[in-house]
């Protein structure tokens, strides 16, 4: 079924508001994307297919984000991180659930994903931005 | 060394800073003016065939299509223009494709030069427009700002090398002195490792300090084929190299967080084309958009090994008496940083170094200079190597 969904940044994010973080892999040479490709930027095949990878990962590096842009304005200060997922690929998002001075590089976080209604509150404020939902790190 | 690509004529630079009340376009007028004082055989309509100009952001004025619109204000039409943007380095994407312009033999003339308006606007609001040249979906999308990529990009450098606060410190302390010495910078104010490391949190590790100034600003430069440059002016500059990388837009997709591979890029096309070594360099203009960039510029242009960019500083290497001067200007730190204007600023201060004419900051006896020009968090990178003739 999910071979059949368009490999688009689009069919990632209703794949987050299924709770279900997917990356695409290619068959010419195994490479995860997350977000999704149409050519593999490593051995330009294009043929590429869904795949669930679990949502663990460790912290590879932070910051904490104290004058975001305006429509993060009222969830500042943020911790803000980029994780390397047990399966390979890496990905960016907002840490929440730890003081930032608990954050540390290397420590075991997970993805998880938030609920549409939270979604939709926050989605105050963000003219003319998508209405995609949203996942962030926490640890385990 | 190899042969000319192509040869500086003149320059122009706008005052940087807050200025209330005057539009993109006049700034450009204004660094457009100084370039033709400086060189009076140029006749700008008859000679100038064309008008290449970097601009990062329509957002600030509510205004695109900045090109015929400068060339119109600076009295060239019909002088053809065309704008450049590979956001912070979209200036230096304008002296490059002016280079190849005149080299191509199509012009023998091109006006370069960049231009940016931006103090008209909120700190939110600049930081959102900024914002727009990293990757939105997975980016943007979750918060992140410019400084909050710089940061993450300094908590690795940290992290993998023990470069420090205090280090990244120093670079604003460097620059902010250099610019007391520059009329045209945008704040002409000494600080001192304390202020920077007391001063309000941006996106942890990186303060107030460490971050480059929101200006407005303009800065243009004439460029010629070599053999035609002595026709206006007796002290042409020469543009020996010239190097252009990328890399992935998304911070997260690069495998290395602290180095900067779009430099390495750029730098290895331009030394190679200039026939120099970083060793020849004299003087240099990096992109300190934050103090960590600076840092890993010195790394990326080969000014030390990889991790002892820190050091680099801390041993005053890099300071105006030390044996490679960087930012001498001010850097986008303190002189300022109108992102459009950047590349071309860059390349009026090593004009100025190399002519002989930066006043209270020359650099004696310089004779190779380098601009670096990053654009977003490192997706682009331009690289010009310029001497005397
Ligand atoms: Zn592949």
């Amino acid at each position: 079924m999910d071979e059949e969904k368009p490999l688009t940044i689009e069919q990632f994010y209703k794949f987050i508001g299924e709770k279900r973080l997917m990356a695409v892999r290619c068959e010419g040479c195994g490479a995860l994307f997350i977000p999704p490709r149409t050519i593999c930027n490593r051995c330009l095949s294009k043929d590429l297919e869904w795949v669930e990878v679990k949502n663990r990962g460790k912290l590879i590096t932070y910051t904490v984000i104290y004058v975001p842009p305006v429509q993060f304005q009222s969830m500042a200060p943020y911790a803000y991180g980029i994780i390397q997922l047990e399966d390979g690929p890496r990905i960016p998002g907002m840490i929440r659930n730890v003081e930032p001075g608990d954050i540390e590089i290397g420590m075991e976080l997970i993805v998880d994903f938030e609920e549409e209604k939270d979604g939709e509150q926050e989605q105050q404020g963000r003219q003319g931005w998508p209405r995609w939902p949203r996942y962030f790190f926490r640890p385990p | 060394m190899a042969k000319p690509l192509a040869s500086i004529v003149s320059a122009g630079l706008s005052k940087f800073g807050k200025r209330e009340g005057v539009s993109g376009r006049e700034l450009f007028v204004e660094a457009f003016k100084e370039a033709m004082e400086r060189c009076p055989s140029l006749d700008p309509r008859k000679d100038i065939q064309a008008l290449i100009i970097g601009q990062m952001s329509e957002s600030f004025e509510h205004q695109c299509h900045i090109a015929p619109i400068t060339s119109d204000w600076a009295g060239l039409l019909p002088t053809p223009a065309v704008r450049t943007e590979v956001a912070c380095a979209s200036s230096a994407a304008a002296i490059r494709y002016g280079v190849l312009a005149v080299m191509s033999g199509v012009y023998d003339v091109v006006l370069v030069g960049g231009v940016e308006k931006m103090t008209n606007r909120t700190t939110p609001e600049a930081t959102e427009y900024l914002g727009m040249a990293a990757d939105f979906p997975m980016e943007q999308w979750n918060g992140v700002t410019f400084p909050g990529l710089f940061a993450l990009m300094a908590t690795a450098h940290m992290h993998k090398y023990g470069t420090t606060e205090e280090q990244m410190a120093l670079i604003a302390v460097k620059n902010h002195h250099n610019a007391t010495l520059n009329p045209k910078a945008h704040m002409r104010k000494e600080v001192t490792v304390e202020q920077v490391l007391n001063s309000r949190m941006i996106a942890w590790p990186l303060k107030l300090f460490d971050c480059s100034l929101i200006s407005d600003g303009a800065a243009c430069a004439v460029i010629t084929r070599p053999e035609l440059a002595r026709k206006f002016t007796d002290t042409p500059i020469q543009i020996i190299g010239s190097g252009h990388g990328s890399d992935t837009i998304g911070l997260y997709e690069r495998e290395d967080l602290t180095s900067l591979m779009a430099v390495y890029r750029a730098a290895s096309e331009a030394y190679k084309m200039a026939g120099v070594e970083p060793s020849d360099i004299d003087v240099a203009e990096v992109h300190d958009c934050f103090t960590i960039a600076e840092i890993m510029a010195y790394e990326a242009l080969g000014f030390c090994k990889p991790g002892e960019g820190g050091r680099l500083i801390e041993d005053g290497v890099t300071t105006l008496d030390g044996s490679l001067p960087v930012n001498p200007s001010g850097g986008l730190k303190a002189k300022g940083h109108p992102i459009g204007a950047t590349g071309a600023a860059q390349l009026y201060e090593i004009y100025l170094q190399l002519i002989g004419e930066a006043g209270d900051r020359q650099v004696d006896g310089c004779e190779v200079g380098l601009t670096q020009n990053l654009g977003g968090s490192g997706a682009s990178c331009l690289i010009h190597i310029y001497r005397r003739d």
